[in-house]
């Protein structure tokens, strides 16, 4: 964020005004984000003493984490794993759609991009369970595979399972990429949008072919979209518990499902903060490594 | 575009139309979900769960707004949106006024502080601040709903509004001085209506993204049912097509407003 602290000349000096502007909003965040932080942390740490003890003692318990972790890592994997597909599954579907909008969009462009936040304004649950409308067993997309004798080779690929499309693996990803590919879409949309298209026209003249153009210059250019897109799809799926609720099985539940399965349901809340706590780390190490794979440090 | 200069190989018309068909593919994709839900705010189910195709019918459509617990549910997301959306676009927009305006130490902290909430796992931070509530005794309900809505509102509403008066002329607020505007009024005719659209697009993004949470509210939620919530708690039992209608209505209002938003827009530039 080195851009904010640039020799803007417009800026004025003080002390107090930006002391009093940012004080109401930076204390609820750090009353309401920081601090919970920290109690978080402390739960984790700590022991309850039966199911219905209302507070946890705090004992720095690091066998919760151990318990936790050794307990649940198939959930573990089994979200990073269905969050990494959808991300990837994001970007190749955003990707051209972006690009589309972007580069050939013209005066249509504006248009598109409402097209693409349309269906974004119906609930995030109505939407995941219209996905299990269609994909039902009755549905229309089982209906028309049984028509054209698909069933079978798709049952011996793993997309269809038991005869049916629910429940699969391919079902909660499918539902995790739908819900977050918009916020793939417009971040790619936006670095494309700032690419000078005299650059792509230069590129082409140089490297007489249209596909080096857009790997020598189009993509490194647009790759902070795809870095922040990548983030603001893979952190919602990965602690997301609605898509494998509706589309999944008892063989699909993440990590999202069992922290609010032992907070709200057992009410174990120091395994559920564990957890909790293990999810946000992972995130973070995946982030840094991945803002350094893509070098684009800076934009952190 | 290029095309007139170079002439196009086979191969780059190859890759301009599945391009094409693989972005119209995406399309379709978006908004299959999306024509179910409409189509279904017309079914008759067989019994409590809308999800299997019957023939088509008005009936649903004749009272959507029925007394019951989805009503009662919406009404009190709608609250707390407005509530959230409110307060979060004050607070907001002054960290946004703060940093675009003011040098001051401490600022690149200002920013981590903002960015972190959008990029923390939902489930991390409504399990965490029921960890605060529980800490402090605090009964779960509307209350700490929109403690929690407001909080990742902040952020959302900062972000936007620095993102989009970044760059501003200011000078006009000096001119406006200079001609011995007193600074109440500087701010109500120069700066206010400078910096307004970016706040109200602000601000229906609060709105938007409070109605529709699901994950952080139902760690804060107690026994209130906002119309996430009772959605997710029924759907055991049952799948109204109440919940189509209403989806569908919440549908053709947003797209009505963002497109008044879109000629107002226009109708601003013009004049």
């Amino acid at each position: 964020m080195a851009a904010d602290d640039d020799g803007d000349r417009t800026k004025r000096r003080g002390r107090w005004v930006p002391f009093g502007l940012l004080s109401p909003g930076m204390i609820w965040l750090g009353l309401f984000f920081l601090l919970p932080l920290v109690t978080l942390a402390r739960t984790s740490l700590s022991v309850k003493e039966s199911r219905f003890a209302v507070d946890a003692k705090f004992t720095w318990e690091w066998s919760n984490f151990t318990n936790a972790i050794s307990d649940y890592s198939e959930q573990f994997v089994r979200s990073f794993i269905y969050a990494g597909t959808a991300t990837l599954l994001c970007i190749a579907i955003g990707y051209p759609v972006a690009y589309v909008i972007a580069v050939r969009g013209g005066r249509y462009k504006n248009a598109l991009l409402g097209l693409v936040v349309v269906p974004f304004f119906t609930s995030f649950l109505i939407r995941t369970l219209a996905w299990a409308t269609v994909l039902a067993d009755n549905g229309p997309v089982l209906g028309m595979l049984e028509r054209l004798h698909l069933v079978g080779t798709l049952d011996s690929l793993g997309i269809v399972q038991n005869g049916g499309l629910l429940s699969t693996h391919v079902a909660v990803i499918g539902g995790l990429t739908y819900n977050f590919l918009p916020f793939m879409i417009l971040p790619i949309y936006v670095s494309l949008e700032k690419i000078d298209l005299r650059l792509t026209e230069a590129a082409k003249d140089l490297y007489n072919n249209g596909w080096q153009a857009f790997r020598r210059v189009v993509l490194p250019l647009s790759l902070p979209g795809v870095f922040a897109g990548s983030l603001l799809t893979f952190i919602p799926a990965a602690g997301d518990f609605v898509n494998a609720r509706f589309l999944g099985g008892p063989n699909n539940t993440m990590i999202g499902t069992v922290v609010q399965d032992r907070f709200l349901v057992q009410l174990d809340y120091p395994t559920a903060a564990a957890l909790s706590f293990t999810l946000m780390a992972i995130i973070t190490v995946a982030t840094l490594v991945y803002a350094r794979l893509l070098g684009t440090d800076d934009l952190v | 575009m290029a095309t007139d200069r170079s002439p196009e190989t086979t191969a780059g018309r190859v890759g301009r139309w599945s391009l094409t068909a693989f972005a119209t593919a995406g399309f379709i994709y978006l908004f299959t979900p999306i024509v179910v839900i409409v189509a279904f705010s017309f079914n008759k189910p067989a019994g409590k769960f809308n999800i299997i195709w019957r023939h088509f019918t008005l009936d649903n459509w004749k009272d959507p707004f029925a007394p019951g617990p989805l009503t009662d549910a919406m009404i009190l997301s709608l609250k707390i949106a407005t509530i959230a959306a409110f307060v979060a676009t004050v607070l907001g927009s002054l960290i946004a006024l703060a940093l675009v305006r003011y040098r001051f130490k401490g600022g690149a902290l200002v920013n981590l502080l903002l960015v972190l909430p959008i990029t923390t796992p939902e489930i991390v931070m409504g399990s965490s601040l029921a960890t605060l509530f529980i800490d402090w005794g605090w009964q779960r309900g509307f209350t700490t709903i929109v403690i929690a809505h407001i909080l990742f509102c902040t952020s959302f509403v900062a972000l936007t509004v620095k993102a989009r008066i970044r760059g501003f002329d200011w000078s006009l607020e000096d001119a406006a001085m200079d001609l011995g505007a007193p600074p109440w009024r500087t701010f109500s005719r120069v700066t206010l209506p400078l910096i307004t659209p970016g706040i109200l697009a602000a601000a229906l993004l609060s709105f938007a993204l409070s109605i529709d949470d699901f994950i952080i509210t139902f760690f804060n939620s107690g026994s209130e049912e906002t119309f996430p919530i009772r959605i997710f708690g029924a759907s055991r039992v049952e799948i109204s097509p109440q919940i189509n209608v209403l989806a569908t209505i919440v549908l053709l209002g947003s797209v009505s407003l963002m497109l008044a938003g879109v000629l107002f827009r226009r109708r601003l530039e013009e004049s």
